[in-house]
């Protein structure tokens, strides 16, 4: 049977047809195959034996590998799936599995590892880590290949007892959407009898026939017990080899352990693994049909290393090889294939198997799924036509600081005239690519066949797709993008001006754009470059307004539906009839499940498409004299107009090696020079009503409102619409005050609007901050914006930092993040920026604050006007708090070496400014300050002296000023992975601060259950509805007696936030702030989110609390409950969540079930928390720290 | 004290039904008011038009920020996309039927076609003993003549009547220009009761806030007037059973609506007002008063002061009705 599938549903397909656990974690790019896995179980679908499997989400991989260990010991046939990090963090299971020859298989979607950056796209840089643990590895190229090497994969490993890593490349391959044949269950159990399964099962641990295994060995047998397992390995490449056999006769599919393509007397061998075999082997075929003498080995199972299965591939003609690794192995002789390569061919003739010796050459591509195409390859091969090829090369790339990379022609063209390629351009938001992915289907069930293949933005609102389609008759080997497009779709007309859309666009493309403007103004709103690109290469052009006809099937801001049909309309890959036909069926068989009204939305937008598209005339010549604006602003650092700039406008594949910082250390505060306007609506201030209260600045997510005072002669020289208002403050006659918005940078989410206080008179419901369209406002705003900038800026000393009032007029240091908008995490940031933004050190835990936090090409950690501000790092999602204290304990070292020196300088720096330095109180911002001018000085002075006391001084003077730690991620890495990691930083006494952005799933995965999902909830792997409660993090963590804990949440209590974040900040020691954290994945209105806040705490679901054991040291009740008791019952705030709601619909009396033991929890939590409020301070652990005396 | 009463040919215990209300969203609530000792419940409505709507929320909130970022191409399980559909309401319907003694009815307000009669089969299976028709129908279009009206709610009846085989009720609007001959209409397309009235959720306006507020107003004893003389009319006049609804707080009001022609009375409000037990005050107070006046049984009572169909002037005159009509017209009542 035939389907269109990525490669993760056609690996996952077989994994779980032939296991009994799945042991899962989620990570990018392999989470799909466990979310699919989760699904099909909790449908209740079973094995090919009738069992359903257990799918067992574990709080880390390395939890999941020693799950899987206990399963296969157990006797289970048991899986997981995986990449990069989290394959590392199995290496330890992997080499107890492999050590005890358990048979199992790991399938991975292979992922670059984080190294100089964290990059989610693929490599073989993670599979190439475990090499050495005794797994074997078997490699698949393709979205096909991934289903059927699966099968094998299970099928050898029960054979041979020996462990297997199934992978195939992240994204290219675990993301293409290709058409493929299936494995029937008649086919797994053909190849995989029930015999093997039992004699697996007879291996197991039982207590009816006990033995002992895992014991501790010694210098006398732990060598020789090693070197048992010899037979096993050498038996696996026959053993692959011989199941693949089989597999083609069932399927007619042939796949060799090492499989040569190409010219029967071939000079040039490329040797090859994964995807990129695809792209060689079609070119190989392309030349030698043009007269070459070429060929490629492609290495499907790489361990066992098949050496002589490799030696036997490669023609007795040949004279070059050059070995392709996808990975990076720094101060290697060379890449893993290559010296195996190496050895296999140097045995080979030194054995005298081989007569001649060919020269081999190793070239590295494709790192983090960047671009491997026929030209490339074409490349490579001319290299290897020189007489003295280059040993080390890259491809792909331009290297010109160690000059590695290989020239290659960009415009060779090998794909067969009969596959219909296009590109379609659109936002995440519009739903273009689901409506590919449609495409494809219909187009797979046509018959033909059909690959989809889409790329992202690295933002999370606002983002921009690009979607690569190709169909035809012939089965599609192309794992690159495409790139000469008979159609181009461009879905959002502002992206015209933002990305090369035409740069792909093949001579006498069609090119569909989605305008708002009638047809015949369409030429005219084009930049002149755009017109010289239709003119140049015959683009015809259509055009629809698609967003009007959304909006008119109340389908407002998706048009998929629309432009699709005009797609197959344009495209006449079949008669418009048909076409229409079969997106109707496909809209039914999509939409189906989300009920009639949606269908029939779909529906409509299908029948009123055409009607709107229009053809534009082109005239023979280019009118036009604008040009797109400039990426970034003339004034943006040497680094962001020639690098950043470069990313931004699609074109970092460009960037040479020599542009790129050597250790991964970029400039910050970059998100500032991309103006993204990407929403139509924006925050506008009313200044005549506004009461200046600070919260629509407060809440703002993207710190896109902004408030300064000052003196009203400042005004002089201000745009005509600036904006002000008399300050409304005692004391302060002649001030003024401006609130200004970012209106380029606003996403319209709504916040601010939600949050204000004020009503105008004579309105029902116009706020002093309201929402607008952005077009008429950009230009006089971006003047207002730069009059602004040059306001003095509103004196900290002078702030009262202990209101939400007076916090707006601190500047912001974290600003115009990628996160989505009304994201409910980045306001908590923000605010910690503004409070201690100058001293802040960030430990990020992966996740999404890390990716809208640190994802280039720009990001939102910024500077002040002294060019200080947050220093921000991410190490990885596990460790992030060890990563912190580690930041702590340097501070803490440098600090006192500092003090130790200044000491020892005394005399010479002067006594009364060393005294007053050491002296120095540092909790309040003008203590700060001021400690900050006298360590200004100290810099002044010491410049002046020198000597080694001095230099070692200087290196740590500014330890002198205090800095402020915090430890910052999310719940899956607070409660899940890093949860041992907190438990002992927050018991280490240590003065770090740990805020905890809770949004009960993992959110930058695709919201996965965390232990902080609620009861009730579903969320991907508790589909079902979580039946655990939400782990009580705060109370853990008041158990210890030394650590400040706090239970936030920005919407319901603003004031007791900022209070929280402020003394966790000021306490010496340990503090924990957990903040409620609404999102995307709660399945809400983001503009409402501060509500929910609200109703989170009104219900008693989220009580706030503050546990100061300052308190307790003076005789004080420590804990203090800061909210009222529940008023509102908690239905009315779960029922306003979708995941909350799901279950109601898919269960409902599971829901009241659960729901009315998640009302008991509410209730029995707060008894508790009310009786700890009222209790004395003896009552609770004592800070031994403080007890020192 | 004999309560027993036949409500569209279910035997009832006593002639006191709850009607749909929060009370009737839970298990817990229609539990609670069975063993206060109601008849029947009629649980809350099943509105057509609100689950599509649900759904295409629904369906938005799943689409939201998917397919946009590489590592979240999705935010929830598969399942989240799933139309709730009517799944929640027969769940409750059926765990209803199963978990208390009395007859359970189910109530409908569909909008398409489809939606009326799948519906009523889906109620029919899951258990439901009778099903009531709420045709709340507000017509957006000001050109829709009164005839359609009528004439959909006899089609909708026509169609439910034709998919099921368990008694189907008509609950009525009381404000179409003949109330009467669109009762007997339906009485001939085949209602098994008519339930009379529907309350229109009219939304309140807060003139602080500036704001609609959608809240429900609970009815009070004046209203049981206009049903209470419709019933009065219908009675005897109609096979179908007649259901009195609104206004109910007293044991007095029962046994007026009772006295009038009722079949069953229906309560709601004075359950939300004092708690479901409420309905053990109402039941008993009605046989204390059955037990002053010297009734045995509730048949008794019923129709004793409805307007006679056999149209006998002086038993006309006896119901007070006409003259109390006149007494109206001759402006001993001045309303304004």
């Amino acid at each position: 049977m035939r389907a269109t599938v990525d490669g993760n549903e056609a690996a996952a397909s077989v994994a779980f047809r032939l296991n009994e656990v799945c042991c899962i974690y989620p990570i990018t790019p392999s989470s799909p195959m466990a979310e699919l896995a989760d699904e099909w179980a909790s449908h209740g679908r079973t094995n090919v034996w009738g069992t359903v499997p257990a799918v067992v989400e574990m709080q880390s991989e390395g939890g999941a590998a020693g799950a899987l260990h206990g399963a296969l010991q157990s006797g289970a046939l048991a899986t997981t799936f995986t990449a990069s990090q989290g394959l590392l963090l199995m290496i330890p299971n992997m080499y107890k599995i492999a050590g005890e020859l358990t048979p199992a298989v790991l399938h991975v979607a292979a992922r670059s590892l984080a190294a100089q950056g964290l990059s989610i796209f693929g490599d073989h840089s993670d599979v190439m880590a475990v090499r050495q643990t005794g797994f074997a590895l078997l490699a698949s190229a393709s979205v096909q290949e991934a289903h059927d090497l699966a099968l094998v994969a299970q099928a050898a490993t029960l054979r041979t007892r020996v462990p297997f890593v199934h992978f195939f490349d992240g994204f290219r391959t675990s993301h293409e959407l290709n058409t493929i044949e299936l494995l029937s269950d008649d086919d797994l159990r053909a190849l995989v009898p029930e015999e093997l399964v039992q004699a697996h099962r007879s291996r197991a641990l039982s207590p009816e026939r006990p033995f002992i295994r895992g014991t501790a060995q010694n210098p006398d047998v732990y060598f020789q017990a090693r070197e048992t397992v010899n037979p096993f390995y050498a038996r696996v490449p026959g053993v692959v080899e011989e199941t693949m056999a089989r597999l083609a006769q069932r399927t007619g599919r042939r796949y060799r352990i090492v499989d040569y393509t190409g010219h029967p007397e071939a000079e040039r061998v490329l040797v090859v693994m994964g995807s990129g075999g695809e792209t060689v082997k079609e070119t190989v075929a392309w030349l030698n049909a043009r007269g070459e003498r070429v060929g490629v080995v492609q290495v499907r199972l790489y361990r066992p290393f098949p050496a002589q299965a490799l030696a036997d591939a490669l023609p007795p003609t040949v004279r070059h090889v050059a070995v392709l690794d996808r990975t990076k192995e720094p101060g290697s002789v060379g890449e893993p294939l290559f010296l195996d390569t190496v050895a296999a061919l140097t045995e080979s003739f030194s054995d005298g198997e081989r007569a001649v010796m060919p020269r081999i050459v190793a070239g590295r591509y494709g790192l983090s799924s960047k671009e491997f195409t026929p030209g490339m390859v074409a490349g490579v091969f001319a290299e290897l036509t020189g007489e003295r090829p280059r040993r080390r090369f890259t491809i792909g790339i331009t290297d010109d600081v160690s000059g590695t990379s290989l020239d290659c022609d960009a415009t060779v063209d090998i794909e067969p005239p009969e596959t219909v390629r296009a590109i379609f351009f659109g936002l995440g938001s519009d739903g273009t690519v689901g409506a590919n992915k449609n495409t494809i289907k219909i187009l797979g069930d046509e018959g033909l066949h059909a690959q989809g293949y889409f790329v992202y933005d690295s933002k999370k609102s606002g983002s921009q797709t690009v979607s690569h389609l190709r169909f035809g008759p012939q089965p599609i080997h192309a794992p690159y993008l495409v790139r000469q497009a008979s159609f181009i779709g461009c879905h959002q007309f502002a992206l015209l001006d933002r990305v090369d859309v035409l740069g792909a666009a093949a001579d006498g493309a069609t090119l569909l754009l989605n305008c708002p403007r009638p047809a015949d103004e369409v030429w005219e709103a084009l930049s002149r470059p755009t017109q010289e690109q239709i003119l140049a290469k015959h683009i015809d052009v259509y055009t629809i307004d698609a967003g009007r006809i959304a909006r008119e099937v109340g389908l407002a801001g998706r048009t998929n539906i629309v432009l699709q049909t005009c797609f197959f309309a344009l495209s006449g890959v079949m008669p418009r009839e048909q076409a229409i036909e079969r997106i109707k069926t496909a809209v039914t068989k999509t939409y189906g499940r989300r009920g009639a009204e949606v269908v029939e939305r779909n529906q409509a937008a299908v029948d009123s498409a055409l009607d709107g598209l229009h053809r534009v005339e082109v005239p023979d010549r280019a009118t036009a004299t604008r040009e797109p604006p400039a990426v970034v602003p003339a004034y943006a650092s040497e680094f962001v107009r020639t690098v950043t700039a470069q990313m931004l406008a699609g074109r970092g594949d460009d960037l040479p090696v020599s542009a790129l910082p050597v250790d991964g250390t970029y400039p910050s505060g970059t998100a500032a020079y991309e103006k993204r306007n990407i929403s139509e609506l924006v925050a506008v201030w009313d200044s005549d009503i506004c009461i200046q209260c600070g919260n629509c600045s407060f809440v703002c997510p993207h710190s896109v409102i902004r408030s300064r005072y000052y003196d009203q002669a400042n005004l002089k020289g201000a745009p005509d619409g600036f904006r002000s208002a008399p300050l409304d403050a005692v004391g302060l006659p002649d001030t003024r005050y401006t609130l200004q918005v970012y209106v380029e940078d606003c996403t319209g989410c709504e916040l601010c609007v939600q949050a204000c206080p004020v009503v105008a008179p004579g309105s029902a419901g116009r706020k002093a901050i309201n929402l607008a369209a952005r077009e008429p406002l950009v230009a006089t705003e971006r003047e207002n914006i730069a009059f602004f900038e040059t306001l003095p800026e509103s004196d900290r000393s002078r702030v009262d930092f202990g209101t939400v009032r007076g916090t707006q007029f601190l500047e912001p240091l974290f600003e115009f993040s990628g996160a989505c908008a009304g994201c409910g995490e980045t306001p908590y940031l923000k605010l910690l920026s503004q409070l201690f933004g100058d001293r802040l050190m960030v430990a990020n835990a992966t996740g999404c604050s890390s990716i809208y936090g640190g994802n280039l090409p720009t990001t939102p950690w910024t500077t002040d006007a002294d060019g200080r501000g947050p220093a921000w790092s991410n190490s990885l999602f596990e460790d992030n708090a060890e990563f912190g204290l580690g930041f702590r304990l340097a501070a803490d070292r440098h600090t006192e070496l500092a003090r130790r020196r200044v000491g020892e300088l005394r005399e010479q720096i002067g006594p009364e400014l060393v005294d007053e330095i050491l002296a120095a109180p540092q909790l309040r911002e003008s203590e700060l300050r001021t400690q900050r001018e006298r360590v200004n000085e100290l810099r002044r002075r010491l410049d002046k002296l020198d000597g080694p006391t001095v230099a070692d001084l200087q290196s740590v003077v500014d330890h002198l000023v205090r800095r402020s730690v915090w430890i910052v991620g999310g719940d899956g890495w607070a409660y899940d992975i890093g949860s041992a990691g907190l438990d002992h930083v927050l018991a280490s006494g240590r003065n770090v601060n740990v805020l905890v952005l809770d949004t009960e799933v993992y959110s930058n995965t695709g919201g996965q259950m965390s232990k902080s999902t609620p009861l009730g909830a579903v969320a991907k792997f508790a589909a079902a509805g979580k039946t655990v409660p939400k782990k009580d993090l705060a109370l853990q963590a008041i158990a210890y007696g030394s650590v400040y804990v706090a239970r936030v949440a920005m919407g319901a209590d603003p004031q007791q936030t900022l209070s929280a974040l402020r003394e966790a900040e000021a306490y010496d020691g340990p503090s924990l702030v957990l903040a409620y954290s609404h999102c995307i994945a709660h399945g809400m209105e983001m503009r409402d989110g501060l509500d929910q806040q609200y109703r989170a705490v009104a219900s008693g679901y989220w009580p706030l609390i503050r546990y100061d054991p300052m308190l307790r040291a003076t005789g004080g009740n420590p804990f203090l409950l800061d909210s009222p008791r529940p008023r509102i019952p908690l239905a009315d705030y779960t029922n306003r969540e979708l995941r909350y709601r799901t279950l109601t619909n898919s269960d409902p009396a599971e829901a009241e079930r659960l729901h009315g033991l998640a009302e008991q929890a509410v209730d029995q939590r707060w008894d508790v928390y009310e009786e700890m409020a009222t209790r004395g301070a003896p009552h609770f652990a004592a800070d031994a720290r403080q007890d020192r005396g | 004290m004999n309560l027993a009463t036949s409500y569209m040919g279910l035997a009832l215990r006593n002639p006191l039904v709850a009607s749909a209300s929060p009370l009737s969203q839970t298990l817990d609530g229609v539990r609670r008011v069975a063993e206060a000792g109601v008849g029947a419940v009629v649980l809350f409505s099943l509105f057509e038009e609100q689950l599509r709507r649900e759904a295409a929320e629904n369906a938005r909130l799943v689409d939201a920020g998917t397919e946009s970022f590489a590592e979240s191409l999705s935010y929830f399980p598969a399942a989240a996309e799933d139309e709730a559909g009517p799944r929640r309401y027969l769940s409750l319907l059926e765990r209803a039927a199963a978990a208390v003694e009395l007859p359970v009815i189910a109530s409908l307000n569909g909008v398409t076609r489809g939606g009326w009669t799948d519906y009523a089969r889906a109620m029919q299976d899951a258990g439901a003993a009778a099903i009531e028709l709420n045709i709340y129908y507000l017509p957006g279009d000001p050109r829709i003549s009164g005839r359609d009206v009528e004439q959909r709610h006899i089609d909708v009846l026509s169609r439910v009547k034709d998919a099921v085989s368990v008694p189907v009720a008509v609950k009525l609007s009381p404000y179409f220009s003949s109330t009467g001959e669109l009762a007997l209409r339906l009485d001939e397309a085949g209602a098994d009761a008519l339930v009379l009235f529907n309350r229109f959720l009219q939304p309140d306006i807060d003139p602080d806030k500036l704001a609609v507020e959608a809240q429900v107003g609970l009815s009070s004893q004046a209203e049981a007037r206009l049903p209470r003389t419709w019933i009065a009319l219908l009675h005897g006049r109609v096979h179908a059973s007649l259901a009195a609804t609104t206004g109910v707080e007293t044991s007095a009001d029962v046994a007026k609506y009772l006295l009038a022609g009722a079949d069953v009375v229906m309560t709601t409000s004075a359950l939300l007002r004092h708690g479901p037990e409420h309905a053990t005050v109402l039941i008993d107070g009605l046989s204390e008063w059955m037990a002053r006046k010297g009734f045995s049984a509730v048949d008794d009572v019923r129709g004793l002061l409805a307007v006679p169909s056999d149209q006998d002037e002086a038993a006309y005159e006896r119901a007070g009705y006409v003259s109390a009509m006149r007494k109206a017209n001759s402006g001993i009542y001045q309303p304004w």
